[in-house]
């Protein structure tokens, strides 16, 4: 009991919470921790949990602090009782408190133990012992922390999540408090059934929890982590989750536009699950296409897209399949969300034969159905995207085109040349500026008079766009097609994201701008973070499930690498072919007058 | 019209000699190489939803050298479009088109205006079939008069021949005759892949005599052969666009002289019909190319390196040389502007010494 106590204090101080609900909520749970004493989870992995946590070297620099002990007695001092009543409002869903398993039913079944833990990034695989909040809390949040426990959860950006699940739901009701989040802060809600036992929801007996590798990258600050906390769960149906929620968007500025989109966004899970692995499946990807330039398996022009994923997967959403898109170099997740496959991106890139062009095109000329590309001449892919949708209105098909371009590009003469004829001609063009804050090593200061990228179609009407947010950018994608669906012309939006990587590969990223920034926006506004942070706090999903999700994605990367790296490159006798289209077989001189070389449509 | 032809030849009915020529004049038609031009485009645009013409000028103000005359009227906004001075947007636009499933003709004012637009050409169109591998082809067709006009100095006359032969991925046509351009446009028009479409000022207007079946909608000229428009066995003259003109009135004052010379219109640039050519000489043994643009890296410089590297080698009697324009800008004044471009004489000239007479 001691020990699960002494555990139970280190957990709590390794994060912090302003939310005092959220607070008695933990303490509520814990304190009826204190009745399950005598349980004993099923044992799974560590017999000594213990020793294994004083062992347990962290990784993050930030160095684990020594374990303090909490007598049992303050916890109860608290005030709170074991029912459910002392507690705030329930959660999202009124669940019976009926349906709960009484722990020796636990005990028996050996149910799955679910951790608990956040949702944030961390490079600790262990336990990661942070240094109690304290150290890093401003001095004003600091007497909060020293009157009370400092609950398990962790504000911002990632929750926490107690779940728990039921094995056999005719199960003995017992007087268990749910521990349940207020939805509006960023805690998670909990499943309100029984709280683990003592031992297991401490992993004491049993293995510790993972913790999740970082979502954002290789962040050097991770997130506050809890220290081990195994909660027992029963089986979770899908009924317990929130089958849609929604959120507040932040208002677009609008530019010649009477109203922008709205600013209440309706999320489903399905489609939350789907945004966050797609957007999940690209940033790995653009990750292991760093990793293998950096072993020179990747050679040429690398532009990678971590960090602007929400404007990939949110146009996308906003679209249809039957839509066209044409971007620029920075291609890679258009490729993907327009119906490439990762092992034919990567093969693309590794120039191999299984590469979606053959491995003819490389990084930058990677093509599928209604996707235009992957345009290596800045600005080119603009009067080629109004073109495009110069034939959807021709053709009568209720089509449009979304047509992208950078910051840098923004300035290209030939992209006003297409703002004029397309607003001319009412061409059904959504262009789009995915203004990343820097053209190259040019900073939008340095590169434009007018940075206000939207108002520079003129007499297009503009959209000013978050694009860190997968919900903003649908939102405004929509509000766009539906505005050149209905013959009104074209609309310009831009979308301010972010990249993380350099331009390309041969860029470090940093002389143009400070690592702080970098990290600034990864912790702050990293789209998948975001949308986590929503679905979570809003039970949509379980840690568990977007868990289960990353993995699933990782496998993905490294079938596909694993593919981009041992498939042949293209035969020499392809070297011709695909001059002209519809033709017959011609020859192509060689490198000398001897050499005639086949070439076939 | 071939019923009738028929009927006569049968010798059932006695007509006299001149009611004869009248059948021969109506079946034997005077086009110019604009009307071709016009026609050939208004029977694809009709044969096909798909194709539609831009360019600055071509609708309502009939073409700037009325090559689209009549086509607005009967056909309308859709499909004949009036674009602003924008060549690269528009260019642009006309092969993202394409892209998309059209097949647009894409018309420069003159060549020289393509170079605003050459990026789009090139690096849109020609190289975006190879680029794909195979699954983004670009049905284009760019058109318009290139190289040396009358009195529009230096930056209206430049041929772009060379430039765009240059280019892996695009086909580079270049029509002589009324048949030939309506025969090449027909063809270009239905090629799937970007077809640049050299065309001449000073022939817009040149009426050529057209045979019945060069008049039927189906009529097509493979682009990559070349024609021999006269025959000969003394020595090969390789030409193309207005060049073939002067190489045949050459030929003509030389026939006189007892030399017999063999004229090849080109009619393709890219592919190169080196077989022709090559066979032409096996015969002659004897080669000089005529060409109205600048002789540094042009056609004639690719010509004689094919023969160099190929079989009619073996054949020539005296080294190929080529005519071409004069290696400076184009002057305005007149006598400065005749002697920039081959004269027949300079063609005679060349030929003489080749032959060595």
């Amino acid at each position: 009991m001691r020990k699960m106590l002494t555990i139970i204090s280190n957990v709590l101080r390794g994060s912090a919470s302003r939310n005092s609900s959220t607070l008695r909520a933990v303490l509520q749970l814990l304190a009826v921790q204190s009745e399950y004493a005598n349980l004993t989870a099923p044992h799974d992995h560590d017999p000594d949990p213990l020793s294994r946590l004083k062992d347990a070297q962290p990784h993050s620099p930030l160095a684990s602090p020594p374990l303090t002990q909490i007598p049992p007695a303050e916890y109860k001092d608290l005030g709170h009782t074991n029912s459910g009543q002392a507690l705030g409002h329930l959660g999202p869903h009124n669940r019976p408190l009926t349906d709960v398993v009484s722990s020796e039913a636990i005990a028996q079944k050996e149910s799955y133990v679910e951790p608990l833990m956040t949702s944030g990034s961390s490079i600790s695989e262990e336990i990661n012992v942070v240094p109690p909040l304290t150290e890093r809390v401003s001095e004003k949040e600091k007497p909060i922390f020293e009157k009370i426990i400092s609950p398990v959860i962790d504000v911002s950006p990632s929750p926490v999540l107690i779940t728990v699940k039921l094995p056999n739901p005719a199960a003995s009701p017992a007087q268990l408090s749910p521990a349940v989040a207020n939805s509006s802060s960023s805690v998670t809600s909990t499943d309100p059934h029984c709280p683990p036992p003592a031992e297991s929801l401490l992993g004491l007996d049993n293995s510790f929890p993972e913790i999740t590798h970082s979502l954002a990258g290789e962040t050097p600050f991770p997130e506050p982590q809890l220290a081990g906390a195994r909660v027992v769960v029963s089986a979770r149906t899908y009924a317990d989750f929130t089958p849609q929620a929604s959120f507040d968007i932040k208002k677009c500025d609008v530019h010649k536009l009477e109203e922008g989109p709205p600013l209440q966004a309706v999320l489903t899970r399905e489609e939350g699950l789907q945004y966050y692995r797609t957007m999940q499946t690209i940033r790995r990807m653009e990750l292991k296409a760093d990793q293998l330039y950096k072993q020179k398996i990747i050679r040429g022009f690398c532009h990678l897209y971590d960090g602007q994923e929400a404007c990939a997967v949110g146009i996308e959403a906003g679209i249809n399949l039957s839509d066209h898109l044409i971007t620029a170099y920075r291609a890679h997740g258009y490729t993907l969300t327009r119906g490439g496959t990762v092992r034919e991106i990567m093969a693309e890139l590794t120039g191999r034969r299984g590469g979606i062009a053959k491995g003819k095109g490389g990084s930058m000329h990677m093509y599928t159905k209604h996707f235009y590309g992957g345009n290596g001449i800045v600005g080119a892919q603009v009067p080629l995207g109004a073109g495009v949708a110069l034939a959807c209105k021709y053709l009568g098909k209720n089509e449009l085109c979304v047509c992208l371009y950078g910051d840098g590009a923004a300035n290209q003469g030939q992209i006003f040349e297409t703002y004029n004829m397309a607003s001319l001609w009412k061409l059904p063009c959504i262009f789009i500026c995915e203004n990343n804050k820097y053209g190259m090593g040019t900073s939008v200061e340095r590169a434009a008079a007018s940075t206000d990228y939207y108002k520079r179609g003129d007499f297009i009407p503009g959209l000013r766009v978050d694009g860190m947010d997968v919900l903003c950018v649908r939102e405004a994608t929509k509000l766009a097609a539906e505005h050149c669906r209905s013959g009104k012309g074209p609309i310009l939006m831009e979308l301010q994201t972010y990249r993380y990587h350099g331009h390309s590969m041969s860029d470090p990223g940093i002389s143009y701008r400070t690592r702080d920034e970098i990290q600034e926006v990864r912790s702050k506004s990293d789209p998948i973070s975001m949308l986590k942070d929503r679905m979570l706090s809003n039970n949509m999903a379980s840690v568990e499930e977007l868990k289960e999700i990353d993995v699933e994605v990782r496998k993905e990367i490294e079938d596909a690498a694993q593919f981009a790296t041992t498939d042949p490159e293209p035969p020499l006798d392809d070297l011709c072919n695909h001059i002209f289209y519809n033709d017959p077989p011609m020859e192509v001189r060689g490198t000398n007058p001897w050499t005639k070389l086949k070439s076939i449509s | 019209m071939a019923s009738l032809r028929c009927f006569l030849r049968s010798g059932k009915v006695f007509v006299v000699p001149c009611d004869i020529c009248i059948i021969n004049s109506i079946l034997l038609l005077q086009v110019t190489v604009r009307d071709a031009l016009n026609q050939a485009m208004d029977e694809e645009l009709e044969r096909d939803e798909r194709v539609f013409l831009l360019g600055e000028e071509v609708a309502q103000y009939d073409g700037a050298y009325k090559v689209s005359r009549g086509l607005w009227k009967k056909y309308g906004d859709k499909r004949i479009i009036d674009t602003p001075i924008t060549e690269m947007g528009f260019a642009g636009i006309a092969v993202g088109a394409a892209m998309a499933g059209l097949r647009p003709i894409c018309e420069f004012m003159t060549f020289n205006f393509s170079m605003q637009a050459i990026d789009q050409v090139i690096n849109s169109a020609a190289k975006t079939y190879y680029m794909s591998a195979g699954l983004q082809s670009v049905p284009i067709v760019f058109r318009g008069p290139n190289g040396a006009s009358a009195g529009v100095a230096a930056q209206h006359s430049q041929c772009f021949a060379a430039w765009y032969g240059h280019c892996p991925g695009l086909k580079v046509v270049s029509p002589w005759s009324a048949e030939d351009a309506r025969g090449l446009l027909k063809s270009a028009i239905r090629d799937d892949n970007p077809v640049v479409f050299l065309e001449n000022e000073l022939m817009y207007g040149v009426p050529f005599e057209m045979s019945e079946e060069v008049q039927s909608k189906d009529f097509l000229i493979p682009i990559g052969k070349a024609k021999i428009e006269r025959q000969g066995t003394h020595i090969t003259l390789v030409s193309h666009s207005r060049m073939v003109s002067l190489c045949l009135d050459a030929a003509a004052v030389l026939a006189k002289e007892g030399i017999e010379c063999e004229v090849i219109n080109m009619r393709t640039i890219r592919p190169l019909d080196a077989e022709a050519i090559e066979t032409s000489i096996m015969k002659t043994n004897h080669l000089v190319t005529v060409e109205g643009g600048w002789p540094q890296f042009g056609i004639g410089a690719e010509i004689l390196a094919r023969i160099m590297e190929g079989p009619a080698f073996n054949y020539l009697d005296s080294p190929a040389v080529r005519v071409t324009g004069v290696d400076i800008p184009m002057p305005y004044a007149k006598i400065l502007e005749d002697n920039s471009v081959p004269q027949i004489k300079d063609i005679i000239f060349s030929i003489k010494k080749t032959l060595n007479v």
